[in-house]
Protein backbone atom coordinates (compact mmCIF):
# COMPACT_ATOMS: atom_id res chain seq x y z
CA UNK A 1 0.00 0.00 0.00
CA UNK A 2 2.79 2.43 1.11
CA UNK A 3 4.57 2.08 -2.41
CA UNK A 4 1.69 2.94 -4.29
CA UNK A 5 0.81 6.14 -1.97
CA UNK A 6 4.91 6.98 -2.70
CA UNK A 7 4.57 6.42 -6.27
CA UNK A 8 1.23 8.73 -6.73
CA UNK A 9 3.00 11.57 -5.07
CA UNK A 10 6.40 10.68 -6.69
CA UNK A 11 4.96 10.93 -9.80
CA UNK A 12 2.91 14.06 -9.70
CA UNK A 13 5.42 16.20 -7.85
CA UNK A 14 9.39 15.06 -8.23
CA UNK A 15 9.06 13.09 -11.39
CA UNK A 16 6.78 15.69 -12.85
CA UNK A 17 6.30 14.92 -16.76
CA UNK A 18 6.43 18.85 -17.56
CA UNK A 19 8.81 20.00 -15.37
CA UNK A 20 11.54 17.19 -14.72
CA UNK A 21 11.60 15.61 -17.62
CA UNK A 22 9.96 17.56 -20.24
CA UNK A 23 7.26 15.30 -22.33
CA UNK A 24 4.32 16.49 -23.80
CA UNK A 25 5.64 20.38 -24.53
CA UNK A 26 4.33 20.84 -27.81
CA UNK A 27 0.39 20.61 -26.84
CA UNK A 28 2.10 22.39 -23.44
CA UNK A 29 3.04 25.67 -25.29
CA UNK A 30 0.38 25.32 -27.93
CA UNK A 31 -2.66 24.94 -26.08
CA UNK A 32 -2.22 26.67 -22.64
CA UNK A 33 -3.83 29.71 -24.09
CA UNK A 34 -6.78 29.54 -22.33
CA UNK A 35 -7.88 27.83 -19.24
CA UNK A 36 -10.64 26.01 -20.41
CA UNK A 37 -8.97 24.20 -23.26
CA UNK A 38 -6.20 23.14 -20.87
CA UNK A 39 -8.21 21.45 -18.32
CA UNK A 40 -10.22 19.38 -21.28
CA UNK A 41 -6.87 18.50 -22.98
CA UNK A 42 -5.41 17.80 -19.57
CA UNK A 43 -8.48 15.47 -18.74
CA UNK A 44 -8.07 13.79 -21.85
CA UNK A 45 -4.18 12.66 -21.05
CA UNK A 46 -5.10 11.57 -17.78
CA UNK A 47 -7.55 9.65 -19.10
CA UNK A 48 -5.79 8.15 -22.76
CA UNK A 49 -2.57 7.66 -20.26
CA UNK A 50 -4.70 5.40 -17.45
CA UNK A 51 -5.54 3.38 -19.96
CA UNK A 52 -2.43 3.07 -22.21
CA UNK A 53 0.50 2.69 -19.78
CA UNK A 54 -1.47 -0.60 -17.96
CA UNK A 55 -2.56 -1.93 -21.45
CA UNK A 56 1.31 -1.63 -22.38
CA UNK A 57 2.97 -2.89 -19.12
CA UNK A 58 0.58 -6.77 -19.75
CA UNK A 59 1.86 -6.35 -23.17
CA UNK A 60 5.41 -5.79 -21.80
CA UNK A 61 5.04 -8.68 -19.37
CA UNK A 62 3.84 -11.38 -21.86
CA UNK A 63 5.66 -10.24 -24.63
CA UNK A 64 8.20 -8.25 -24.92
CA UNK A 65 10.52 -8.53 -22.30
CA UNK A 66 13.25 -11.40 -21.87
CA UNK A 67 11.98 -14.39 -21.05
CA UNK A 68 8.20 -13.14 -21.36
CA UNK A 69 6.73 -15.97 -23.82
CA UNK A 70 7.47 -18.63 -20.98
CA UNK A 71 3.31 -18.76 -20.82
CA UNK A 72 3.44 -20.20 -24.04
CA UNK A 73 6.18 -23.45 -23.35
CA UNK A 74 9.53 -23.56 -21.94
CA UNK A 75 11.38 -23.57 -25.36
CA UNK A 76 10.66 -19.56 -25.53
CA UNK A 77 12.08 -18.66 -22.63
CA UNK A 78 15.58 -17.34 -24.43
CA UNK A 79 13.34 -15.26 -26.54
CA UNK A 80 13.74 -11.40 -26.14
CA UNK A 81 11.28 -9.06 -28.34
CA UNK A 82 12.20 -5.87 -26.59
CA UNK A 83 13.46 -4.46 -29.86
CA UNK A 84 9.17 -4.50 -30.93
CA UNK A 85 8.50 -2.22 -28.32
CA UNK A 86 8.52 1.28 -29.34
CA UNK A 87 6.05 -0.05 -32.80
CA UNK A 88 3.52 -2.07 -30.30
CA UNK A 89 3.54 0.79 -27.77
CA UNK A 90 2.56 3.30 -30.27
CA UNK A 91 0.26 1.17 -32.07
CA UNK A 92 -1.50 0.68 -28.79
CA UNK A 93 -1.64 4.19 -27.75
CA UNK A 94 -3.22 4.99 -31.67
CA UNK A 95 -5.93 2.52 -31.22
CA UNK A 96 -7.09 3.76 -27.46
CA UNK A 97 -6.72 7.23 -28.56
CA UNK A 98 -8.58 6.87 -31.53
CA UNK A 99 -11.43 5.42 -28.77
CA UNK A 100 -11.14 8.07 -26.78
CA UNK A 101 -12.02 10.41 -29.77
CA UNK A 102 -14.86 8.27 -30.44
CA UNK A 103 -16.21 8.29 -26.85
CA UNK A 104 -16.21 12.06 -26.74
CA UNK A 105 -17.58 13.29 -29.83
CA UNK A 106 -20.39 11.16 -28.07
CA UNK A 107 -20.68 12.05 -24.74
CA UNK A 108 -19.27 15.58 -25.00
CA UNK A 109 -19.81 17.21 -28.53
CA UNK A 110 -18.65 21.03 -27.20
CA UNK A 111 -15.25 19.82 -25.90
CA UNK A 112 -14.42 17.73 -28.63
CA UNK A 113 -14.81 20.85 -30.89
CA UNK A 114 -13.17 23.12 -28.49
CA UNK A 115 -10.12 20.56 -28.40
CA UNK A 116 -10.08 20.44 -32.47
CA UNK A 117 -6.98 19.19 -33.66
CA UNK A 118 -5.40 18.08 -30.22
CA UNK A 119 -7.03 15.30 -29.10
CA UNK A 120 -5.96 13.52 -32.15
CA UNK A 121 -2.57 14.77 -31.80
CA UNK A 122 -2.46 13.25 -28.71
CA UNK A 123 -1.65 9.94 -29.98
CA UNK A 124 1.97 11.72 -30.70
CA UNK A 125 2.42 13.07 -27.62
CA UNK A 126 5.31 12.38 -25.77
CA UNK A 127 4.00 12.36 -22.48
CA UNK A 128 2.04 9.67 -23.20
CA UNK A 129 4.21 7.46 -25.08
CA UNK A 130 6.65 8.58 -22.40
CA UNK A 131 4.91 7.21 -19.92
CA UNK A 132 5.25 3.73 -21.38
CA UNK A 133 8.47 3.79 -22.19
CA UNK A 134 9.36 5.32 -18.10
CA UNK A 135 6.99 2.52 -16.82
CA UNK A 136 9.16 0.01 -18.61
CA UNK A 137 12.27 1.73 -17.93
CA UNK A 138 12.11 1.91 -14.23
CA UNK A 139 10.35 -1.63 -14.48
CA UNK A 140 7.16 -1.57 -12.62
CA UNK A 141 6.43 -4.46 -10.67
CA UNK A 142 2.25 -4.87 -11.09
CA UNK A 143 -0.51 -4.00 -12.88
CA UNK A 144 -1.39 -1.97 -10.20
CA UNK A 145 1.73 -0.32 -9.81
CA UNK A 146 0.91 0.66 -13.23
CA UNK A 147 -2.19 1.81 -13.41
CA UNK A 148 -1.43 3.94 -10.57
CA UNK A 149 1.66 5.80 -12.33
CA UNK A 150 -0.42 6.39 -15.37
CA UNK A 151 -3.03 8.30 -13.39
CA UNK A 152 -0.57 9.97 -11.41
CA UNK A 153 1.55 11.25 -13.97
CA UNK A 154 -1.50 12.18 -15.84
CA UNK A 155 -2.36 14.39 -12.97
CA UNK A 156 1.32 16.21 -12.97
CA UNK A 157 1.09 16.79 -16.67
CA UNK A 158 -2.80 18.35 -16.34
CA UNK A 159 -1.15 20.49 -13.13
CA UNK A 160 1.41 21.41 -15.33
CA UNK A 161 -1.00 22.91 -18.32
CA UNK A 162 -3.21 24.30 -15.94
CA UNK A 163 -0.73 26.29 -13.91
CA UNK A 164 0.67 27.88 -16.98
CA UNK A 165 -2.51 28.37 -18.50
CA UNK A 166 -3.64 30.25 -15.74
CA UNK A 167 -0.60 32.51 -15.49
CA UNK A 168 -0.35 32.96 -19.34
CA UNK A 169 -4.00 34.27 -18.98
CA UNK A 170 -2.70 36.63 -16.29
CA UNK A 171 0.30 38.12 -18.36
CA UNK A 172 -1.61 39.20 -21.07
CA UNK A 173 -2.15 42.62 -19.27
CA UNK A 174 1.76 42.72 -18.04
CA UNK A 175 4.67 44.08 -19.57
CA UNK A 176 6.38 41.66 -21.37
CA UNK A 177 9.49 43.06 -23.85
CA UNK A 178 8.02 42.35 -27.12
CA UNK A 179 10.55 40.16 -28.49
CA UNK A 180 9.85 37.66 -25.44
CA UNK A 181 5.87 38.31 -25.87
CA UNK A 182 4.23 34.65 -26.04
CA UNK A 183 6.48 31.47 -26.46
CA UNK A 184 9.55 33.09 -24.91
CA UNK A 185 8.22 34.09 -21.87
CA UNK A 186 6.27 30.80 -21.60
CA UNK A 187 9.40 29.19 -21.56
CA UNK A 188 11.21 31.13 -18.65
CA UNK A 189 8.08 30.80 -16.72
CA UNK A 190 7.82 27.35 -16.89
CA UNK A 191 11.59 27.14 -16.11
CA UNK A 192 11.13 29.17 -13.15
CA UNK A 193 7.85 26.72 -12.15
CA UNK A 194 10.68 23.76 -13.09
CA UNK A 195 12.44 25.15 -10.19
CA UNK A 196 9.73 25.47 -7.63
CA UNK A 197 8.86 21.84 -7.75
CA UNK A 198 12.27 20.99 -7.14
CA UNK A 199 11.47 21.93 -3.70
CA UNK A 200 9.53 19.08 -3.66
CA UNK A 201 12.34 16.59 -3.69
CA UNK A 202 12.59 16.62 0.33
CA UNK A 203 9.26 15.22 0.06
CA UNK A 204 9.95 11.19 0.24
CA UNK A 205 12.94 10.80 2.57
CA UNK A 206 10.74 8.10 4.93
CA UNK A 207 12.72 6.54 7.67
CA UNK A 208 12.25 7.65 11.60
CA UNK A 209 14.61 10.77 11.46
CA UNK A 210 12.45 12.62 9.04
CA UNK A 211 13.19 16.13 9.56
CA UNK A 212 17.26 16.10 9.83
CA UNK A 213 17.09 13.92 6.62
CA UNK A 214 14.52 16.20 4.92
CA UNK A 215 17.11 19.52 5.29
CA UNK A 216 19.89 17.25 4.11
CA UNK A 217 18.04 16.19 0.97
CA UNK A 218 17.10 19.88 0.02
CA UNK A 219 20.98 21.24 0.68
CA UNK A 220 21.71 18.62 -1.26
CA UNK A 221 19.96 19.37 -4.23
CA UNK A 222 21.34 23.14 -4.37
CA UNK A 223 24.76 22.08 -4.10
CA UNK A 224 26.29 21.77 -7.03
CA UNK A 225 27.89 18.31 -7.98
CA UNK A 226 31.27 17.95 -7.45
CA UNK A 227 31.54 19.59 -4.06
CA UNK A 228 28.74 17.14 -2.56
CA UNK A 229 30.63 14.64 -0.49
CA UNK A 230 32.67 17.66 1.26
CA UNK A 231 29.83 19.44 2.50
CA UNK A 232 27.16 16.24 2.99
CA UNK A 233 29.29 15.44 6.08
CA UNK A 234 29.33 18.94 7.53
CA UNK A 235 25.57 19.18 7.65
CA UNK A 236 24.67 15.92 9.44
CA UNK A 237 27.32 17.61 11.87
CA UNK A 238 25.80 20.35 11.98
CA UNK A 239 21.97 18.51 12.23
CA UNK A 240 22.59 16.68 15.40
CA UNK A 241 24.10 19.81 17.52
CA UNK A 242 21.77 22.74 16.84
CA UNK A 243 17.78 22.94 16.06
CA UNK A 244 16.93 22.63 12.36
CA UNK A 245 15.30 26.25 12.53
CA UNK A 246 19.37 27.78 12.81
CA UNK A 247 20.29 26.00 9.67
CA UNK A 248 20.28 28.22 6.57
CA UNK A 249 21.26 27.67 3.26
CA UNK A 250 23.75 29.98 3.94
CA UNK A 251 25.41 27.41 6.14
CA UNK A 252 25.67 25.26 3.56
CA UNK A 253 27.91 27.75 0.89
CA UNK A 254 29.94 28.50 3.75
CA UNK B 1 28.23 25.81 -61.23
CA UNK B 2 26.37 25.33 -57.96
CA UNK B 3 25.62 21.64 -56.52
CA UNK B 4 21.76 22.75 -55.78
CA UNK B 5 19.45 25.00 -57.50
CA UNK B 6 18.61 27.96 -54.85
CA UNK B 7 15.44 27.16 -54.02
CA UNK B 8 16.96 23.33 -53.53
CA UNK B 9 19.57 25.42 -50.94
CA UNK B 10 17.45 27.68 -49.51
CA UNK B 11 15.74 24.15 -47.94
CA UNK B 12 18.71 23.29 -46.06
CA UNK B 13 19.10 27.03 -45.11
CA UNK B 14 15.39 28.42 -44.30
CA UNK B 15 15.22 26.26 -41.29
CA UNK B 16 18.71 26.99 -39.72
CA UNK B 17 17.14 30.78 -38.81
CA UNK B 18 14.60 31.97 -39.93
CA UNK B 19 12.31 28.97 -40.24
CA UNK B 20 13.84 26.98 -37.22
CA UNK B 21 11.84 24.25 -36.10
CA UNK B 22 12.19 24.60 -32.60
CA UNK B 23 12.16 28.44 -31.47
CA UNK B 24 10.11 28.97 -34.51
CA UNK B 25 7.42 26.11 -35.94
CA UNK B 26 7.60 25.26 -31.97
CA UNK B 27 8.42 21.77 -32.92
CA UNK B 28 10.58 18.97 -30.90
CA UNK B 29 11.12 20.65 -27.82
CA UNK B 30 10.44 17.73 -25.22
CA UNK B 31 13.95 15.77 -26.48
CA UNK B 32 15.82 19.77 -27.16
CA UNK B 33 15.82 20.12 -23.29
CA UNK B 34 16.01 16.82 -21.87
CA UNK B 35 19.15 15.60 -22.77
CA UNK B 36 21.65 18.68 -23.74
CA UNK B 37 23.00 18.92 -19.68
CA UNK B 38 26.17 17.03 -21.68
CA UNK B 39 27.27 18.31 -24.95
CA UNK B 40 28.29 14.93 -26.44
CA UNK B 41 24.17 13.40 -26.22
CA UNK B 42 22.75 16.63 -27.76
CA UNK B 43 25.26 15.82 -30.52
CA UNK B 44 24.17 12.26 -30.85
CA UNK B 45 20.83 13.20 -30.57
CA UNK B 46 20.76 16.10 -33.61
CA UNK B 47 22.43 13.30 -35.45
CA UNK B 48 19.79 9.91 -35.11
CA UNK B 49 16.86 13.03 -35.63
CA UNK B 50 18.74 13.87 -38.59
CA UNK B 51 19.23 10.52 -39.86
CA UNK B 52 15.41 9.20 -39.13
CA UNK B 53 14.00 12.48 -40.76
CA UNK B 54 15.89 12.64 -43.80
CA UNK B 55 15.43 8.80 -44.51
CA UNK B 56 11.64 9.16 -43.46
CA UNK B 57 11.10 12.13 -45.53
CA UNK B 58 12.56 9.89 -48.66
CA UNK B 59 10.28 6.58 -47.56
CA UNK B 60 7.30 8.74 -47.12
CA UNK B 61 7.69 10.57 -50.16
CA UNK B 62 8.24 7.77 -52.27
CA UNK B 63 4.81 5.97 -51.12
CA UNK B 64 2.96 9.07 -51.17
CA UNK B 65 0.86 8.75 -54.09
CA UNK B 66 -0.01 4.99 -52.81
CA UNK B 67 -0.90 5.87 -49.22
CA UNK B 68 -4.59 6.20 -48.95
CA UNK B 69 -5.71 9.56 -46.57
CA UNK B 70 -7.34 7.70 -44.05
CA UNK B 71 -4.16 5.74 -42.69
CA UNK B 72 -1.87 8.29 -43.38
CA UNK B 73 -0.70 8.74 -39.66
CA UNK B 74 -0.71 5.28 -39.01
CA UNK B 75 1.62 4.18 -41.81
CA UNK B 76 4.01 7.92 -40.89
CA UNK B 77 4.12 6.32 -37.45
CA UNK B 78 5.09 2.35 -38.49
CA UNK B 79 8.10 4.18 -40.83
CA UNK B 80 9.17 6.42 -38.13
CA UNK B 81 8.54 3.34 -35.69
CA UNK B 82 10.91 1.05 -37.49
CA UNK B 83 13.45 3.93 -38.29
CA UNK B 84 13.93 4.91 -34.49
CA UNK B 85 14.27 1.07 -33.25
CA UNK B 86 16.94 1.16 -35.75
CA UNK B 87 19.05 4.08 -34.40
CA UNK B 88 18.05 2.85 -30.76
CA UNK B 89 20.20 -0.55 -31.56
CA UNK B 90 23.18 1.05 -32.65
CA UNK B 91 23.44 3.23 -30.36
CA UNK B 92 23.21 -0.02 -27.89
CA UNK B 93 25.76 -1.45 -30.49
CA UNK B 94 28.15 1.16 -30.91
CA UNK B 95 27.86 3.53 -28.27
CA UNK B 96 26.26 1.76 -24.82
CA UNK B 97 27.26 4.34 -22.22
CA UNK B 98 25.53 7.08 -24.91
CA UNK B 99 22.34 4.92 -24.83
CA UNK B 100 22.18 4.57 -21.54
CA UNK B 101 22.39 8.50 -21.10
CA UNK B 102 19.71 9.30 -23.97
CA UNK B 103 17.60 6.19 -22.41
CA UNK B 104 13.96 6.71 -23.12
CA UNK B 105 14.96 10.00 -25.18
CA UNK B 106 15.67 8.06 -28.12
CA UNK B 107 12.14 6.03 -28.01
CA UNK B 108 10.81 9.67 -28.37
CA UNK B 109 12.25 10.49 -31.42
CA UNK B 110 9.15 8.85 -32.60
CA UNK B 111 6.60 11.30 -31.17
CA UNK B 112 9.04 14.20 -31.94
CA UNK B 113 6.65 16.61 -33.58
CA UNK B 114 9.50 18.11 -36.35
CA UNK B 115 9.58 14.16 -37.59
CA UNK B 116 5.57 14.01 -38.52
CA UNK B 117 5.33 17.86 -39.08
CA UNK B 118 7.79 17.46 -42.18
CA UNK B 119 6.10 14.68 -43.21
CA UNK B 120 2.53 16.50 -43.66
CA UNK B 121 3.75 19.24 -44.25
CA UNK B 122 6.37 18.87 -46.93
CA UNK B 123 7.12 14.81 -47.78
CA UNK B 124 3.57 13.84 -48.18
CA UNK B 125 3.39 16.70 -51.44
CA UNK B 126 7.00 16.81 -53.01
CA UNK B 127 9.45 14.70 -54.57
CA UNK B 128 12.39 12.49 -52.93
CA UNK B 129 15.21 14.50 -53.48
CA UNK B 130 13.59 17.77 -52.06
CA UNK B 131 12.44 15.99 -49.19
CA UNK B 132 15.55 14.35 -48.30
CA UNK B 133 17.34 18.12 -48.43
CA UNK B 134 14.13 19.37 -46.69
CA UNK B 135 14.81 16.88 -43.77
CA UNK B 136 18.52 17.44 -43.43
CA UNK B 137 17.77 20.75 -43.43
CA UNK B 138 15.05 21.46 -40.39
CA UNK B 139 16.91 18.11 -38.71
CA UNK B 140 20.32 21.31 -38.90
CA UNK B 141 18.11 23.53 -37.24
CA UNK B 142 17.00 21.07 -35.13
CA UNK B 143 20.36 20.08 -34.01
CA UNK B 144 22.12 24.19 -34.54
CA UNK B 145 19.72 24.83 -31.13
CA UNK B 146 20.61 21.55 -29.27
CA UNK B 147 24.32 22.18 -29.65
CA UNK B 148 23.75 26.38 -28.29
CA UNK B 149 21.85 25.04 -25.63
CA UNK B 150 24.15 21.54 -24.60
CA UNK B 151 27.19 23.99 -25.17
CA UNK B 152 26.34 26.31 -22.32
CA UNK B 153 24.57 24.16 -19.80
CA UNK B 154 27.89 21.79 -20.25
CA UNK B 155 30.29 24.46 -20.24
CA UNK B 156 29.26 26.71 -17.30
CA UNK B 157 27.87 23.72 -15.53
CA UNK B 158 31.00 21.19 -15.27
CA UNK B 159 33.56 23.07 -16.70
CA UNK B 160 34.03 21.06 -19.42
CA UNK B 161 33.13 19.96 -23.80
CA UNK B 162 32.68 16.49 -24.60
CA UNK B 163 33.65 15.46 -21.24
CA UNK B 164 37.20 17.08 -21.56
CA UNK B 165 37.87 20.00 -18.73
CA UNK B 166 38.14 22.84 -20.62
CA UNK B 167 38.52 25.59 -17.51
CA UNK B 168 40.83 23.77 -15.33
CA UNK B 169 40.25 21.16 -12.36
CA UNK B 170 38.10 22.23 -9.82
CA UNK B 171 39.17 19.46 -7.12
CA UNK B 172 42.90 20.71 -7.34
CA UNK B 173 41.80 24.50 -7.92
CA UNK B 174 43.57 25.06 -11.98
CA UNK B 175 43.12 26.98 -14.79
CA UNK B 176 40.48 29.31 -14.10
CA UNK B 177 39.17 27.50 -10.39
CA UNK B 178 42.42 29.17 -9.25
CA UNK B 179 40.67 33.00 -9.33
CA UNK B 180 37.85 31.59 -7.34
CA UNK B 181 35.19 30.68 -10.31
CA UNK B 182 32.80 27.57 -9.43
CA UNK B 183 30.66 25.76 -11.89
CA UNK B 184 27.50 26.99 -11.76
CA UNK B 185 24.93 24.31 -10.66
CA UNK B 186 21.97 25.80 -12.04
CA UNK B 187 22.84 24.88 -15.26
CA UNK B 188 22.94 20.98 -14.83
CA UNK B 189 19.33 20.99 -13.27
CA UNK B 190 16.27 20.68 -16.22
CA UNK B 191 14.76 24.35 -15.66
CA UNK B 192 17.82 25.84 -16.89
CA UNK B 193 17.61 23.93 -20.45
CA UNK B 194 13.90 25.96 -20.30
CA UNK B 195 15.34 29.38 -19.63
CA UNK B 196 18.22 28.95 -21.69
CA UNK B 197 15.87 28.45 -24.99
CA UNK B 198 14.12 31.56 -23.77
CA UNK B 199 16.58 33.45 -24.03
CA UNK B 200 17.81 32.17 -27.59
CA UNK B 201 13.95 33.68 -28.89
CA UNK B 202 14.40 36.52 -27.11
CA UNK B 203 17.84 36.85 -28.96
CA UNK B 204 16.49 35.81 -32.25
CA UNK B 205 12.89 37.65 -32.30
CA UNK B 206 15.00 41.14 -30.80
CA UNK B 207 16.98 40.70 -34.33
CA UNK B 208 13.93 40.37 -36.61
CA UNK B 209 11.19 41.37 -35.49
CA UNK B 210 8.82 39.78 -38.09
CA UNK B 211 8.80 37.38 -35.97
CA UNK B 212 7.46 39.17 -32.45
CA UNK B 213 4.30 38.19 -31.56
CA UNK B 214 0.95 40.16 -31.75
CA UNK B 215 -0.89 40.44 -28.63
Amino acid sequence: MLEHVELFFKSIFIDNMVFAVFLGMCSYLAVSKKVATAVGLGAAVIFVLAVTVPMNWLLDKYLLQDGALVWLGPEYADYNLSFLSFILFIATIATMVQLVEIVVEKFSPSLYNSLGIFLPLIAVNCAILGGSLFMQAREIETLGLAFNYGISSGIGWFLAILAIAAIREKIRYSNVPAPLRGLGITFIITGLMGIGFQSFGGMLTGGGEETEESTEQVNQILEPEVVVPVLEEEVVEKNTEIDEKDISYNDVKK
Amino acid sequence: MALLSKKDANLITDPLADNNPITIQVLGICSALAITAELKAAVVMAVSVMFVLAAGNVVISLMRNIIPSKIRIIVQLIVVAALVIIVDQVLKAYAYELSKTLAVFVGLIITNCIIMGRFEAFALANGPWRSFLDGIGNSLGYGVILVIVGFFRELLGSGTLFGYPVLGDPITKSGLYATGYENNGFMIIPPAALIVVGIIIWVQRSRNPALVEEN
